[in-house]
C-alpha cells in the first residue's frame, strides 16, 4: 500500500500547510492580522494547495503513464518469433502482467523471497506449480521468455514506483517550503488561492467536452479498424444482416440496412402513438384543463418519463408482446411471435408520451396571450383559436419537441431489445420480429468478445453511425426551437 | 375563421331570423366541433393515466409474489461421523464434504418427517427429495460448516422448496401444468398440500429476495437482489462523488465567472449534446475507454460509477445553472460592495442559497442514473455474479458486481417463468427507491425552495 502512505503524506504536508502559513503570515504581521493583505485562512490554504496540488497531478499523471512506458520497455523483451500480430502480443504481455502479480503477491506473502525471484528460472523451477501451491493460480505453463518478461517488469515497474514516490514528495516538499517561504504579510494569498479555484473551475467544465471527444475518438478509431477488414460500401449498402459467429471475416455480411430499416419503423410506430397522444395532453393541459386537474393530471403523466427503460421492456416483454400475439397477430395470421415491431413501438410510444407533452406544454404556454385573446376576440370558439392560431405560432417549438421525441426513439435500447426480437429482416409487416442498430450493439459487445474481428467492431461503426443520426436530429431540434424562441423574446 | 367573418349573404338571413335562445346549424356544428376537440384533449391524458396504472399493475400483479417464499420446515440430524470424516471439527477439514454427503441428510430427514406426519405418498426418497430447492442443501453445508460444534445434535431446519412447488402455492403451477411438467408430478404437489396441511410448509415473507445473491438457472427460488442492490449502491456512490463536485464546479463557472467566447459557446454546445446522446453510446464509450484503454476490470462498479457520472453531469449542470441562476442579483451586489471578492461572493453567498435546488437536481440525477441499463450492459455487468463485493475501502469498487436494472435483465433472459416473478419483484424494488429519491427531491424542494 504505498500509494496510500504517498496520499497520506501528502495529506499531512498540507495540513501541516494550512497551520504552518497561517502562522508565518500572521508572525510577518506581528500578530495583527489587519496589517495582512489577505484573510488568514487564505495563507494557510495557499501553502496547503500548493504542497498538494502539483504533487498528486504529477502522480495521476504517473499512474497513467508508467503501465504504458513499462509495457513497451518489456514487449521488445518478447521475441518477434512468437507472436504474428498484435492480438497476440496483447494476449502474451497480459500473461506477463500475470505472472508479475502473481511473484509480487508471493513475495509479499513472504511465500518467496525476493532474490529467489530474481533468480528464478523456468527450466529449474516450476513457476506455476510454485505459485499455485501458496494459492495463486496463473492460468498457462509459464515459459522462459515470460517469466523473463515479468521478471523484466517487475523491476521496471518497481523502480517506476520508487521514483514515482520520491519524485512526488520531492515536489511536495518543493512546493510547500517555496510557498511557505514566500508566505509574507504583503503576499497575494486571496489571489494565488481564487486564480487556483478558478483553474479548478475550468477545469472542471471541460470535462464535457472531453467527454463528447472520448466519444467521438474511441468509435471513430475502431469504426477505422472495422472498415480496413469490412468494406464501408458493403457495411452501408448491403441488405443483409448475417454475422458468422464461428469464422473470423470473410463469410460474415454486415449490412447496416435491415438494421436502420426496424430502427426506422419502429420509432415510426412510436410516434405515431405518442405524438397525437402527446400534443392533444399539452393542449388540453395548457388550454382548458383547470389547475387542479392540471396540477393532478401532469405529475401522473411525468411519471411515465421517470420509469426506467427497462421496465417499459419487461413490461413489452410480458405483458403486451402476448397480448397482441393472441389478440391481434395469431388471429389475424400476421405472425406468430410476441415480440415484434407493434409491441416495441407501443411500448416505446407510451414512454415518449410526457417526453412530447412536456415540451409541447412548454411551447404553448410560451404564445402570447395576446394572440389568443386577438382570436377569441374575434368570435373564434377555443378550438378553432387553438387549431389556427396557437398550433401555428408554436409548430417550430413543436416539430423540434417531435424530432427530440424521435432521436430518443432511435437511440431506445432495452425496450428494443426485450421487445423487438433478434432477426434482421426487410419487412412490412409490423407484426413481425425486427431487429434495430442498439439491439445489434449490445449483442455485439456483451459475451465473448474479439476486438480484433468485424464482428465484434461493427458495433462502433453501427455506435458511430447511431450517434451520427441522433446528434443531426438533435441540433437541428435546438436550432428549430432556438430560432423560434427568439420571435417572441 | 375567414368564414365567421364574411359569411355568405344566406347565412346572414339565416342569423337575422333566428333567436338568441335556439342555436343555428353553424353554431351546433362549431359547438359540436369544440367538444369534440376537448375530448379528443380528455382522451389523450386519460389514455397516458391508463397507460400508467395498466403498467404498474402489470409489473405487481406479477412481481408482488416475489416477495413471499415457500419453506418446508426439517428436523435434520447432522451425523457427526458423515459430515466430519476426522472427527476434529475443522471447518478446513470439513469443507472437503461436499454438498453430496449432505443431501442424503436431508432426504431422509425430509421422509423421516412426512413418515411420523403420517403422511400416506407413493414416491420414492428421491422424488421426496425433489420438492426442496437444491440450493437449500448448499445452505445447509454453509450452515454447518459455520457453525461446527452443532454436530451430531437434531437442528430444526427451514429449507426452501423448489421453484415449481413455491409456484404452486403461488398460483403459477396446477395439477394440469405439473402433468405435462417433467420438473414437477401432481404426487409432488398432493404431498406438498399435505405438508401444508400439517402445517410443515409455510409460504411466508421472502427476506432472503433482498440480501441473497443470483442463483443460477435452475433455482429461480433462491434468486436474490443482495448483489444487485450492493453494485447499484456502489456506483451511486462513485457518482455522488464524482457527478456533485464537477458538476458544481463547472456550472458555477458557466454561470458565474465565464466570458462570452468560443470555449464557452463549445463547453455549452457540449453539454446540452451530451444530455441527448443515446445511453448506449456511453456504454461504447467506457468500453473503449476505461476498459480497453484504461484497463480497469470488467463488471466492476467503478466502470459503471465512471460512465454513470459521465451521464449524469449534463443533468445535474442543467439543475445547478438553473438554481444558481435563481439566486436575485441583488444578494451577489450587497456581497459585492461590501467588499468580497467575486469568489467569496459565490463561495459564501450564492452557493449556500443554490443548495437545495443543487440537491434535488442531483437525486433526480442519481435516479436516473439508477434506472440506467443499457450502457452497463456493454462493461460486462451482465455477468453472473455470486460473490458480494468487499466494502468500498476494501478495495470492493474494483470488485465485479451487478446493479438491479441488469439484474432484472438477466432474470428476464431466462427460461423458467419464475424469473418471470423475479423479474417483476426486482423492478419494483428498483421503483421503490426511485419513488424514495423522488419523494426526497420533492421533500426537500418543499421544505427550502425560497421565493425572491
Amino acid at each position: 500500500m504505498p500509494l496510500i502512505w504517498l496520499l497520506a503524506a501528502i495529506a499531512v504536508l498540507a495540513a501541516a500547510g494550512m497551520v504552518l502559513g497561517r502562522r508565518r503570515a500572521l508572525a510577518s504581521a506581528g500578530g495583527d492580522h489587519r496589517v495582512l493583505h489577505s484573510l488568514p485562512s487564505y495563507y494557510g490554504t495557499n501553502v496547503a494547495l500548493f504542497a498538494a496540488a502539483p504533487a498528486l497531478l504529477v502522480m495521476a499523471a504517473w499512474i497513467v503513464v508508467q503501465p504504458l512506458y513499462v509495457e513497451s520497455r518489456v514487449a521488445t523483451l518478447i521475441p518477434q518469433a512468437e507472436y504474428s500480430d498484435e492480438g497476440e502480443l496483447s494476449l502474451i504481455m497480459s500473461d506477463v502482467r500475470r505472472v508479475a502479480d502473481g511473484l509480487n503477491q508471493a513475495i509479499r506473502s513472504g511465500a518467496i523471497s525476493a532474490e529467489e525471484v530474481r533468480d528464478m528460472r523456468a527450466d529449474v523451477t516450476d513457476v506455476r506449480d510454485r505459485l499455485a501451491q501458496i494459492g495463486i493460480a496463473v492460468g498457462s505453463e509459464v515459459e522462459q521468455t515470460t517469466l523473463t518478461a515479468a521478471q523484466q517488469y517487475r523491476t521496471l515497474d518497481g523502480r517506476g514506483n520508487v521514483a514515482m514516490a520520491v519524485f512526488v514528495l520531492l515536489l511536495a516538499v518543493g512546493g510547500f517550503v517555496w510557498t511557505l517561504m514566500k508566505t509574507d504579510k504583503d503576499y497575494r494569498a486571496r489571489n494565488s488561492v481564487e486564480n487556483a479555484i478558478l483553474t479548478i473551475l475550468v477545469a472542471a467544465s471541460t470535462v464535457a467536452i472531453l467527454t463528447t471527444f472520448g466519444i467521438i475518438m474511441s468509435m471513430l478509431f475502431e469504426t477505422v479498424n472495422f472498415f480496413r477488414q469490412y468494406p464501408a460500401s458493403e457495411f452501408f449498402f448491403s441488405t443483409t444482416w448475417d454475422p458468422s459467429f464461428s469464422g473470423r471475416g470473410g463469410s460474415s455480411e454486415l449490412g447496416i440496412i435491415p438494421l436502420l430499416w426496424g430502427t426506422l419503423y419502429i420509432s415510426l410506430i412510436a410516434l405515431l402513438v405518442a405524438v397525437p397522444i402527446g400534443l392533444f395532453s399539452a393542449i388540453y393541459l395548457s388550454e382548458y384543463a383547470g389547475k387542479k386537474f392540471r396540477s393532478i393530471a401532469k405529475p401522473l403523466l411525468e411519471v411515465l418519463a421517470g420509469i426506467p427503460t427497462i421496465v417499459y421492456g419487461l413490461f413489452a416483454l410480458i405483458t403486451v408482446g402476448p397480448l397482441l400475439r393472441d389478440a391481434i397477430a395469431s388471429p389475424l395470421g400476421l405472425g406468430t411471435s410476441a415480440s415484434s415491431v407493434m409491441t416495441a413501438g407501443l411500448v416505446m410510444g407510451v414512454m415518449l408520451i410526457p417526453f412530447v407533452s412536456s415540451l409541447s406544454d412548454d411551447i404553448i404556454n410560451a404564445v402570447p396571450q395576446a394572440m389568443r385573446d386577438g382570436s377569441l376576440g374575434l368570435g373564434a370558439t377555443q378550438s378553432e383559436t387553438i387549431k389556427q392560431v396557437v398550433v401555428p405560432a408554436a409548430l417550430p417549438g413543436i416539430v423540434g419537441a417531435i424530432l427530440l421525441a424521435a432521436s430518443r426513439a432511435i437511440g431506445e435500447t432495452m425496450i428494443v431489445v426485450l421487445g423487438a426480437g433478434a432477426a434482421a429482416r426487410l419487412d412490412l409487416n409490423p407484426f413481425e420480429a425486427m431487429t434495430t442498430v442498439t439491439v445489434k450493439i449490445v449483442s455485439q459487445l456483451t459475451g465473448d468478445t474479439d476486438f480484433s474481428s468485424p464482428e465484434t467492431l461493427v458495433a462502433f461503426a453501427l455506435g458511430l453511425t447511431l450517434f451520427v443520426i441522433t446528434l443531426g436530429l438533435n441540433v437541428l431540434a435546438l436550432y428549430i426551437v432556438r430560432k423560434y424562441r427568439e420571435q417572441y423574446e | 375563421m375567414t368564414d365567421a367573418t364574411a359569411p355568405a349573404p344566406g347565412a346572414r338571413s339565416r342569423v337575422g331570423q333566428g333567436s338568441l335562445l335556439r342555436q343555428d346549424t353553424r353554431t351546433i356544428k362549431r359547438n359540436a366541433a369544440e367538444n369534440r376537440f376537448r375530448i379528443y384533449g380528455l382522451t389523450a391524458i386519460c389514455i397516458g393515466i391508463l397507460m400508467l396504472v395498466f403498467l404498474l399493475t402489470s409489473i405487481l400483479s406479477n412481481g408482488l409474489s416475489s416477495f413471499r417464499q415457500t419453506t418446508i420446515q426439517v428436523p435434520v440430524t447432522l451425523v457427526a461421523d458423515r459430515l466430519d470424516p476426522e472427527g476434529n471439527r475443522d471447518p478446513a477439514e470439513m469443507a472437503r464434504v461436499t454438498t453430496f454427503g449432505y443431501a442424503p441428510l436431508l432426504r431422509d430427514a425430509l421422509v423421516g418427517t412426512i413418515a411420523d406426519a403420517g403422511i400416506e405418498t407413493e414416491l420414492d426418497a428421491g422424488d421426496i427429495a425433489d420438492i426442496v430447492s437444491d440450493e437449500s442443501v448448499a445452505q445447509l453445508r454453509n450452515f454447518v460448516l459455520a457453525n461446527p460444534d452443532l454436530l451430531g445434535q437434531t437442528m430444526p431446519v427451514e429449507v426452501l422448496a423448489s421453484g415449481r412447488i413455491d409456484g404452486f402455492f403461488k398460483g403459477r403451477v396446477t395439477y394440469a401444468t405439473a402433468e405435462l411438467d417433467q420438473n414437477i408430478s401432481p404426487e409432488q404437489l398432493r404431498l406438498a398440500e399435505a405438508l401444508k396441511a400439517e402445517g410443515l410448509l409455510a409460504t411466508g415473507f421472502n427476506f432472503d429476495f433482498f440480501t441473497a445473491p443470483d442463483a443460477s438457472v435452475t433455482r429461480p427460488e433462491a434468486a436474490g437482489l443482495g448483489v444487485a442492490i450492493l453494485g447499484s449502491l456502489y456506483m451511486m456512490l462513485v457518482v455522488l462523488a464524482l457527478a456533485l463536485p464537477i458538476g458544481v464546479a463547472a456550472s458555477i463557472y458557466l454561470e458565474e465567472f465565464a466570458p462570452q467566447n468560443r470555449f464557452t459557446d463549445l463547453v455549452e454546445v457540449n453539454i446540452s449534446n451530451l444530455a441527448a446522446v443515446p445511453s448506449i453510446v456511453f456504454g461504447i464509450l467506457g468500453l473503449a475507454v476505461f476498459i480497453n484503454f484504461a484497463g480497469l476490470p470488467q463488471s466492476a462498479p467503478i466502470v459503471g460509477g465512471l460512465v454513470l457520472t459521465l451521464m449524469t453531469l449534463p443533468t445535474i449542470i442543467i439543475a445547478t445553472r438553473a438554481a444558481l441562476k435563481a439566486v436575485p442579483p441583488s444578494i451577489r451586489d450587497a456581497a459585492l460592495g461590501v467588499g468580497a471578492s467575486k469568489m467569496q461572493t459565490v463561495f459564501h453567498h450564492v452557493l449556500p442559497l443554490a443548495m437545495p435546488g443543487i440537491l434535488t437536481g442531483t437525486i433526480i440525477g442519481l435516479a436516473q442514473a439508477l434506472g440506467e441499463t443499457a450502457p452497463l450492459l456493454l462493461i460486462g455487468m451482465v455477468a453472473f455474479v455470486r460473490e458480494y463485493p468487499d466494502a468500498p475501502w476494501e478495495g470492493g469498487l474494483f470488485d465485479p458486481a451487478t446493479a438491479l436494472p441488469v439484474q432484472i435483465y438477466n432474470f428476464t433472459q431466462r427460461s423458467d417463468p419464475a424469473f418471470v416473478e423475479r423479474a417483476s419483484g426486482a423492478i419494483i424494488v428498483l421503483l421503490l427507491f426511485l419513488f424514495l429519491m423522488n419523494l426526497a427531491a420533492i421533500l426537500l424542494r418543499r421544505r427550502f425552495e425560497r421565493r425572491w
